[in-house]
């Protein structure tokens, strides 16, 4: 059988052993969390003790977190709830309902870019922030655009696709000085770099489990002590109001577990896989011309690292990759459905040809040294073969 | 592992081994040259067609892409189906041709990645053109309509006996005109020549 090697830990990641352990062990356990007797209590406690251990990794308090479907709902729910002008469902006075406009940026995942699109459909502002080269925010920008008619800034803490990660406390603050609320998607983050709500000052953050080797369908939004905030899934008094519907005990034991297992191994993974990073760029760099790195060399996540090549098209790239048993991804439309290439890439000004031609690799707890060369070699092989047939490379012929 | 890849197996089998890629410095032994698509948009195509001028034959086709898996081995089943064809029958060859080959390709790639038919075609122009020799076919073949996104009057017609019956439908089925849209009138006017 061919060599797996799995390097699209952006997209998701495996379970982590341990975390499969602690949910296969949930599995009998089927109280609702919401009964008062024996088996309802403990079910509570699971959920309460994951609860403490999320709370425990981004220095929140347990209270602050909420649990959720995934990284999208929460996102869904900061975006088209808390922006939202006239919240007059959930019952509170609001000071600021007369707010009407958010502030997010060009290179946001799409669960953010098309919740603001339906958001400027009903009447709100929009503001979509550009970035550098490098993919930064330009705090100045932000300061251009607030007003203070901003109720949301939603700025991302790390890049899926290219790995920047955000000046978030400047970006935050500014929010604050202008009255608004500030939130950020830190699905990429999370898990991989240490932080803190506290020292941050975000009002809204929002966490994946499975981009951390935890299972898919669960995530959690951090919601600052007073923070307004309407739910999105009403109808049950789950999660102290802020999420209806009965619990996904095993998917939160898994989350508590994984983000327990990040807290204890995210430091000298973060190491490993710099120095993984490192000898993939300078591998590529040294054995395939003609390519330009997408992603920055600082401020930029441990694992991530996006490349062009000259005259080779993404899709191409990763199915013959995907033949030698290598998963990546690209930002070429091709492999995206629609006709354009990736709105990141774009959006840091790679052309549209590079963008096409572009390749992420985000490594993992998994990876090792050789695999990191076995990737290099069957890259090399695979360019030089699209390259010979290509109608563009050096010009083609 | 799952035994199911992107594409069909026919498709696969060509992206893994593409047949007659043109090598460098082969060019000029070919009869004529052909583009088509272009590199922003995702796909370019280039086609050589060697042609024996007393039989009309076509004795050899290599191509170049710049392309997704399908684009690659939709140039790889073409370039293998029109060796030995007379000149004539290559120039009338459809997407759909080459779609069959390769045992089908989900729609939303057919327009962008084969463009092999319309590339063949520049190549026989070429040729016709170069030895100063008129098109006998050239009337009988397609004309595309929709530039955008490489849409031929036969597209259009085909369509239309599959069931379209609105220009929506048209846009639906083909994705014609979904871009700038110029080539509207055109496309009604296709419509119109069936309804009657």
């Amino acid at each position: 059988m061919t060599k797996q090697v799995y390097m699209d830990n952006n997209a998701t990641t495996p379970l982590h052993p341990e975390v499969k352990k602690a949910m296969v062990a949930a599995l009998d356990v089927y109280g609702n969390p919401s009964s008062l007797h024996n088996l309802g209590r403990y079910s509570r406690s699971l959920i309460e003790e994951a609860r403490a251990k999320v709370a425990d990794l981004i220095d929140a308090e347990p209270e602050e977190i909420v649990f959720v479907g995934s990284g999208s709902e929460a996102n869904n729910t900061v975006l088209s709830k808390c922006a939202c002008p006239s919240c007059h469902s959930c019952g509170k006075t609001c000071s600021q309902v007369v707010r009407n406009e958010l502030i997010t940026t060009k290179i946001e995942h799409p669960c953010i870019l098309e919740t603001a699109k339906c958001l400027e459909d009903t009447g709100i502002k929009v503001t979509y922030l550009d970035v550098d080269k490098f993919g930064r925010v330009d705090p100045a920008d932000l300061e251009k655009a607030i007003s203070n008619n901003t109720k949301l800034v939603s700025i991302m803490m790390a890049n899926n696709e290219i790995g920047t990660i955000q000046d978030v406390k400047k970006l935050a603050l500014i929010a604050h000085e202008n009255g608004a609320m500030f939130h950020t998607d830190a699905v990429q983050s999370v898990g991989k770099m240490s932080l803190s709500v506290k020292n941050l000052d975000v009002d809204f953050l929002t966490i994946s489990a499975h981009k951390i080797y935890g299972p898919k369908g669960v995530g959690a939004l951090y919601v600052k002590k007073g923070t307004l905030f309407c739910p999105l899934i009403r109808g049950g008094h789950q999660e102290n109001g802020r999420r209806a519907g009965t619990e996904n005990l095993v998917g939160i034991v898994g989350l508590g577990r994984a983000i327990e297992l990040r807290k204890a191994e995210m430091q000298d993974e973060e190491k490993k896989l710099i120095e993984l990073r490192h000898s993939l760029r300078t591998g590529i760099e040294k054995n395939i011309k003609d390519i330009s790195f997408n992603s920055p060399q600082e401020g930029c996540l441990p694992g991530t690292i996006n490349v062009s090549f000259d005259g080779a098209e993404g899709e191409a790239i990763l199915l013959y990759l995907d033949l030698e048993g290598i998963a990546v991804s690209t930002g070429s439309a091709c492999a995206s459905g629609s006709l354009d290439p990736s709105h990141v890439l774009t959006s840091i000004g790679v052309p549209i040809e590079a963008a096409h031609g572009s390749v992420r690799i985000s490594l993992g707890r998994d990876n090792t040294l050789d695999d990191v060369n076995y990737v290099v070699e069957k890259l090399t092989m695979v360019i030089n073969k699209i390259r010979e047939m290509s109608t563009v490379y050096r010009g083609g012929i | 592992m799952n035994p199911n890849w992107a594409y069909s197996d026919e498709v696969k089998e060509h992206f893994t081994n593409p047949k007659n890629i043109l090598k460098d410095m082969e060019e000029s032994e070919f009869d004529g040259k052909g583009v088509e698509g272009n590199v922003k948009c995702g796909d370019e195509m280039m086609v050589f067609v060697k042609i024996d001028k007393d039989k009309n034959i076509i004795t050899d086709c290599k191509w170049k892409t710049y392309g997704c898996a399908s684009a690659i081995a939709s140039m790889s089943a073409l370039s293998e189906m029109v060796k030995g064809w007379p000149v004539e029958k290559a120039y009338l060859v459809t997407p759909q041709d080459i779609t069959e080959i390769l045992k089908g390709l989900p729609q939303n790639k057919i327009h962008c990645s084969v463009l092999g038919d319309k590339a063949l075609r520049a190549a026989i122009d070429n040729y016709y053109e170069k030895n100063g020799l008129d098109n006998p076919v050239k009337d009988q073949s397609v004309r595309i309509v929709c530039k955008c996104m490489n849409i031929t009057d036969k597209d259009i017609e085909e369509a239309i006996n599959a069931g379209a019956k609105t220009y929506e439908d048209l846009q639906q089925k083909t994705k014609c005109g979904t871009v700038c849209g110029e080539c509207k009138g055109d496309i009604m006017a296709l419509l119109d020549i069936h309804n009657h």
